[in-house]
């Protein structure tokens, strides 16, 4: 189970996260939506403390740190949390250096101190699970972008996290090639892997989330079970978002 | 004519001799020592508390503000003013150190600034450490871009080493000085002298020509596998 609880953020003067707290149950995908600037990447960041909160308690599973102004946590705590996640970037950021295997194998070689041939053992299993098995031994400037978001997401897998946090894992896809990770995404939520994903997909969000937050401003509008939430929001400001994700959605598959 | 080529010939073993012995140890030593120096200099600067970072900035300041040959003779001719006396290779090992040591900094902190953000957070997102990543992650890119620099660097220090004859090192030119005040030929030794470091010269570009292409396999990438 994964609690955010009262996390604000600023950044300066600019408050980017006023107070959202969260719960996600194990084993279910939360989709956050909103806005551009709402706070989504943002609020992902600070699940796995790529920012640290400026307030607020982050606990996922047994794992509990919380955040006050002015105080710095340790980096021990840091990788504590941080440990329990894993992370799906808007862009891939596959290390250019190393093949597709190499870079799933590379938390479990550098971090977790596996030998070199359990780890690869582990690395083609995911592969093969993303359907990229084939690829292993690409470089990842060989892959078209819905491969190389694949591999990220058995790179993200590796060390076994606790959730798996997706920043629009397919926005900087063509829509043939973010279906291929949406079946990807659709396959782990199945298995029951817990998941916390920023989209402005509404295909991704409709197909695999079971429960949707709407941020805007940095705070929590509304937020339920995907199916109600989808089809009738009760805010007025959410069923206008959602209004226009779905303009946009019909325009992309018509274009 | 003849007599030009039984001079060069008789020189050569000479001037090979202190090229070996002075000349290359000099260069490769003061590069090697350099380059760990600009990059703990780099990562200061990027990552290090201000204060230190300024001093940091300060070295660089004075060494590429000032000319080569004057910090050899401050080493060399000044410091004993100050109870300090090296030998004349220590003095030029430290001088080229701490040159190399200024100027690769400044690529190295090109290069390392010019990795995406977005690799140091997918290597933490994985659980690395800021070294880890640094090792791993960063490191490794940024010595791809850091390679043509880099090479101008060691060509430039590989003549630049000629400057070491006038702190007294015995080493390539100064050999060739040697035997121009015995056998007044100085065309004659000065462009045998001159053609031996075009042939060092061209020996490292030849091997940058090399790295590069290894470097550059694979769409872009190939990690010296270590
Ligand atoms: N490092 C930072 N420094 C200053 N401001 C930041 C920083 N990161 C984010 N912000 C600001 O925080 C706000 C929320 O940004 P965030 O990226 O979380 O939004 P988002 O909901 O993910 O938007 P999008 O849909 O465009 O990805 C924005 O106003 C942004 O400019
Ligand atoms: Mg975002």
């Amino acid at each position: 189970m994964i609690r955010l609880s009262n996390i604000e953020k600023r950044f300066g003067d600019l408050t980017v996260l006023k107070g959202v707290s969260v719960t996600v149950a194990e084993g279910r995908v939360t989709a956050l939506i909103g806005p551009s600037g709402g706070g989504k990447s943002t609020l992902l960041r600070c699940i796995n403390l790529l920012e640290i909160p400026t307030s607020g308690t982050v606990r996922i599973g047994e794992e509990e740190l919380s955040f006050q102004p002015g105080g710095k946590p340790g980096w021990k705590d840091i990788q504590r949390l941080r440990g329990q996640t894993g992370m799906v970037f808007q862009n891939f950021q596959l290390f250019p250096h190393r093949t597709a295997v190499e870079n799933v194998m590379e938390g479990l070689v550098t971090v977790q101190k596996w030998p070199a041939e359990k780890a690869r053992d582990r690395a083609m299993a995911l592969l093969r699970k993303v359907g990229m098995d084939h690829k292993a031994d690409a470089w990842p400037a060989t892959l078209s972008g819905g491969q190389q978001q694949r591999v990220a997401i058995a790179r993200a897998l590796a060390p076994s996290p606790r959730v798996l946090l997706c920043d629009e894992p397919t926005s900087a896809l063509d829509p043939e090639l973010s279906g291929e990770v949406v079946e990807v995404l659709g396959t782990l939520a199945a298995e029951g892997t817990t998941m916390v994903m920023a989209t402005h997909d509404l295909r991704l969000a409709s197909r695999i989330a079971h429960e949707v937050v709407f941020l805007d401003g940095g705070q929590i509008v509304e937020s339920g079970p995907s199916q109600t939430l989808f089809t009738h929001p009760t805010r007025e400001r959410t069923q206008r978002f959602i209004a226009t994700l779905t303009q946009q959605g019909q325009r992309g598959e018509g274009a | 004519m003849l007599h030009w080529l039984t001079l060069m010939a008789d020189s050569l073993p000479s001037l090979l001799w202190a090229a070996l012995v002075f000349t290359v140890p000099l260069t490769l030593a003061s590069f090697a020592l350099g380059l760990i120096v600009g990059l703990v200099a780099a990562v200061v600067r990027l990552f290090g508390p201000a204060p230190l970072a300024a001093v940091v900035r300060f070295y660089v300041w004075i060494i590429r503000g000032t000319p080569l040959l004057v910090q050899l003779f401050l080493i060399f001719y000044g410091l004993p003013s100050a109870g300090i006396v090296l030998d004349a290779f220590p003095a030029a090992l430290i001088g080229f150190t701490l040159n190399v040591g200024a100027y690769t900094s400044e690529i190295i902190r090109a290069v390392i600034g010019s990795v995406p953000k977005g690799q140091w957070e997918a290597a933490y997102s994985i659980g690395m450490s800021w070294s880890q990543a640094m090792r791993r992650t960063i490191l490794p890119q940024a010595a791809r871009v850091a390679v043509p620099p880099l090479s101008n660097s060691f060509i430039s220090l590989v003549k630049d080493t000629s400057l070491a004859a006038a702190i007294t090192v015995p080493e390539l030119f100064q050999a060739a000085q040697r035997i121009v005040a015995t056998s007044y030929e100085p065309l004659i030794l000065y462009v045998e002298a001159a053609l031996i470091y075009l042939v060092l010269s061209s020996v490292l570009s030849a091997m940058q020509v090399r790295l590069e292409k290894r470097l550059n396999q694979y769409g872009g990438f190939l990690e010296a596998k270590s």
